[in-house]
C-alpha cells in the first residue's frame, strides 16, 4: 500500500517537473525581451528542477543516492539567483534597457512625454 | 514515468537550442546556455534512474559546479572585457 502512494506521488511529481520544464523552456522562447527571459528561465530552475528531484528522491528511497539528489537541488538552489543576478547586472552595464509597456504599443497610441520617465 | 520526463527535457532543450541561436543579444545566448547546463544536469539525473545506474548523478554534480564557474567567467568577460580584472583599476579608470 506504501509502495502504491510513493508510486503515485512520484509520478504526480515528476509530471509536473516535466511540465513546469517545458513551461520554461517555451517561455525563454517567447518571451520579448532578455529580462523576462531570465524570469521565465528560472521557472526551470526552481519549480521544474525542484519537483523532478523530489519525485526522483521517492524513487530512489532511503540511500546515498537522496544524498546526492538533495546536494543537487541545493546546488541549483543557489546557483540559480547568482546567475541571474550576474547576468541581470551585466545587461544593464552593458546599456540593454528592460522593455517596457509603452515600447510595446504602437508609436501612435503611446502616452505623450512618456520618454522623459526613462533612465539616460 | 521517466521516459516521460527524459522526453520533456529533450524538447525544452530543443526550445532552449533555438533560443540560444537566434538571440538578438549576446546575454540571451548566455542565459539560454546556462540553461542548456541545467537540462543536460536533469538529462543526467533522469537517464541516471531510467537506466538503473544512478552514478550518473555525480557527473551531474560536477556539471553543475562547472556551469556555474562557466556562466560567470563568460559574464565578467563581456563585462569587463578580460578574465583577471581588478577591483582597484575600476575605480582609478
Amino acid at each position: 500500500m506504501t509502495l502504491v502512494i510513493t508510486e503515485i506521488a512520484s509520478w504526480l511529481l515528476i509530471v509536473a517537473g516535466s511540465f513546469f520544464t517545458v513551461v520554461g523552456a517555451l517561455g525563454l522562447l517567447r518571451m520579448p525581451d532578455v529580462f523576462t527571459r531570465m524570469h521565465a528561465a528560472s521557472v526551470t530552475d526552481t519549480l521544474g528542477v525542484g519537483f523532478l528531484i523530489l519525485g526522483m528522491v521517492m524513487q530512489a528511497g532511503f540511500s546515498l543516492v537522496t544524498l546526492k539528489l538533495l546536494i543537487l537541488m541545493a546546488l541549483f538552489f543557489f546557483i540559480a539567483p547568482v546567475v541571474t543576478h550576474a547576468l541581470a547586472r551585466a545587461c544593464l552595464h552593458e546599456g540593454v534597457e528592460p522593455l517596457l509597456a509603452e515600447d510595446r504599443r504602437p508609436r501612435n497610441k503611446r502616452p505623450v512625454g512618456r520618454d522623459s520617465g526613462r533612465r539616460p | 514515468m521517466f521516459a516521460v520526463a527524459a522526453l520533456a527535457i529533450l524538447v525544452a532543450l530543443a526550445l532552449v537550442v533555438v533560443r540560444a541561436l537566434k538571440g538578438p543579444t549576446v546575454f540571451d545566448r548566455v542565459l539560454a546556455g546556462n540553461s542548456v547546463g541545467s537540462l543536460a544536469i536533469m538529462l543526467l539525473a533522469v537517464f541516471g534512474f531510467l537506466t538503473g545506474r544512478p552514478e550518473f548523478l555525480d557527473i551531474g554534480i560536477t556539471y553543475g559546479l562547472l556551469n556555474l564557474i562557466s556562466t560567470l567567467a563568460v559574464l565578467k568577460f563581456f563585462r569587463h572585457g578580460d578574465l583577471a580584472h581588478d577591483v582597484d583599476e575600476e575605480h582609478s579608470s
